[in-house]
């Protein structure tokens, strides 16, 4: 029961944080500098983790599926499946657990060692606004980050199962892309768009949340820097099923 | 004490953190240009009051004021007007780490709408030529002293001219040549600009030098109030406090 008191009141108060989010955007608009600057410390963080995630798995995928299809005599749609797969969920997923795991982790870490050494409230104390200063710029730079990196994934993947198509399983490039052009639609590019597109809202939103409810000096920032991954990670995996179940109801309606 | 509109005033303050019960009932006020001490064991919550007096957190009952005005229920917002007239020395300084000294000192008045950085400039280098450090402008709080972070945590907190001063564990962790420095200018700021000051510490020394009067926190409740050499003299409290020999149960 205390913990069910106490998920709620959490929810509640992170829906509180998007709506303070929403309000300052509405009321101050973006501070694009800090913005970009954001931007380019979350790519800078995440892009060699998320191509390496992103090859492997297209090669994987490869692999695997070819050895699944050899037994159909399908081996030549084995671009079509990566395709689709990287595109409408292992690119969108796979990136924002990427990330998760590194930016929101440094966010959560950042967030809450300036909660705990009182940083936050000395904002506060000054005259200015943690939300604006801190939450704002970083979720913002999370929306607009976590579709390019899903979007470089995605060809990076396909770029790792092509490298395995051709050098392992004898399919030629142009039977490859052939396989992959003539499956992967521009609703599947959008599905993928849409999914990072909240992920990127989810996996930061929660990092600056739980940076901001650090409790407890330094054995604190470790444990929120844990449990914003987790949490992060978790909310990604439940939201994709959600996203997933509403495109398709969208799609077929 | 005198006969003037209070610039603080705390009345039958409680706070609470879901079962514990940290205040179970403050009041005090203080006057205009008076130099007070907090004292008081370790977790009796202190600091707590100076962060409701910001408004930095909401008690759970009474009422806060700060020059007049009561701040218990108004929203953040407006809570920003009111600190203005308030400044705060944090514990640890609480500097922000990836800017300046420069910077540090320049953030309230630039989050406060102030455009001209050529008054920025000037204000900040009299802030911090007041507090003894005129040539660390650029310098990161990573590369200050613990006393040198404190005085700049000052000078951050004098920048917009407050009207009340609150001092969290101003001498805590400092030598005593540092240490002296923050009294002194704990001191000069009260009696030269008439700057209202609430200072929560547990150095009795440095709490001798610069108070006009000592407030004993003790089970939630102000238990001794009152002039330095009355409260030390008169209550059994603060001289079980001052010789060490505090009981916890006290």
């Amino acid at each position: 029961m205390l913990a069910v008191r106490q998920l709620s009141a959490s929810l509640g108060r992170y829906t509180l944080l998007l709506g303070d989010v929403v309000r300052d955007i509405a009321r101050n608009g973006i501070n694009v500098r800090e913005v970009l600057r954001q931007i380019v410390w979350i790519g800078n963080n995440s892009l060699p983790i998320v191509l390496i995630t992103a090859v492997f798995t297209g090669m994987v995928l490869a692999l695997q599926t070819a050895y699944g299809l050899h037994r159909f005599g399908a081996k030549n749609y084995v671009g079509n499946l990566v395709g689709l797969a990287l595109a409408k969920e292992l690119g969108p997923v796979l990136t924002a657990v990427m990330v998760c795991g590194r930016v929101g982790a440094g966010i959560a870490a950042e967030i809450a060692s300036m909660t705990v050494t009182e940083q936050v409230d000395a904002i506060r104390s000054l005259g200015g606004d943690p939300i604006r200063r801190l939450v704002t710029p970083r979720i913002v730079a999370g929306l607009i980050s976590m579709p390019l990196l899903s979007g470089i994934a995605v060809i990076t993947g396909v770029l790792g199962g092509l490298t395995v198509a051709t050098l392992e399983l004898g399919i030629t490039s142009h039977q490859y892309y052939r396989s992959y052009l003539y499956a992967v639609q521009i609703y599947d590019v959008i599905e993928g768009l849409i999914k990072s597109f909240a992920f990127g809202l989810i996996v930061v939103s929660i990092a600056c949340y739980k940076g901001l409810q650090c409790r407890g000096g330094t054995e604190g920032v470790g444990l929120t820097t844990t449990s914003a991954v987790v949490t992060g990670s978790l909310a990604v995996f439940i939201a994709n099923f959600f996203l997933t179940k509403l495109i398709i109801m969208f799609k077929f309606s | 004490m005198s006969n003037t509109a209070p610039t603080i005033e705390l009345r039958g303050v409680c706070t609470r953190f879901g079962a514990l019960e940290v205040h179970k009932g403050i009041n005090f006020s203080l006057q205009p240009g008076e130099v007070t001490t907090l004292l008081g064991p370790s977790g009796a919550g202190k600091t707590i009051i100076l962060k409701l007096i910001m408004g930095l957190m909401s008690p759970s009952n009474g009422r806060v004021f700060v020059m007049g005005r009561d701040i218990t229920d108004l929203d953040e917002q407006a809570l920003r007007a009111v600190r203005a007239d308030i400044g705060m020395l944090f514990q640890g300084a609480a500097l922000f780490d990836s800017l300046s000294v420069f910077d540090n000192v320049a953030y309230g008045l630039r989050e406060r709408g102030e455009r001209d950085e050529k008054k920025i400039a000037e204000i900040v280098h009299e802030r911090l030529e007041m507090v003894g450090l005129p040539n660390l402008d650029w310098k990161l709080p990573s590369q200050l002293s613990g006393g040198q972070r404190k005085r700049v945590g000052l000078a951050r907190a004098l920048a917009s001219s407050p009207k009340i001063m609150l001092y969290d564990e101003p001498t805590t962790g400092l030598d005593p040549t540092s240490t002296r420095k923050i009294d002194d200018l704990i001191l000069k700021f009260a009696r030269e600009r008439g700057i209202t000051s609430l200072v929560v510490t547990h150095d009795v020394f440095s709490a001798r030098r610069v108070s006009d009067r000592w407030m004993l926190l003790s089970k939630g409740v102000i238990a001794a109030d009152g002039p330095v050499s009355v409260v030390e003299r008169e209550s059994p409290l603060v001289s079980e406090f001052v010789s060490g020999t505090w009981k916890d149960d006290a």
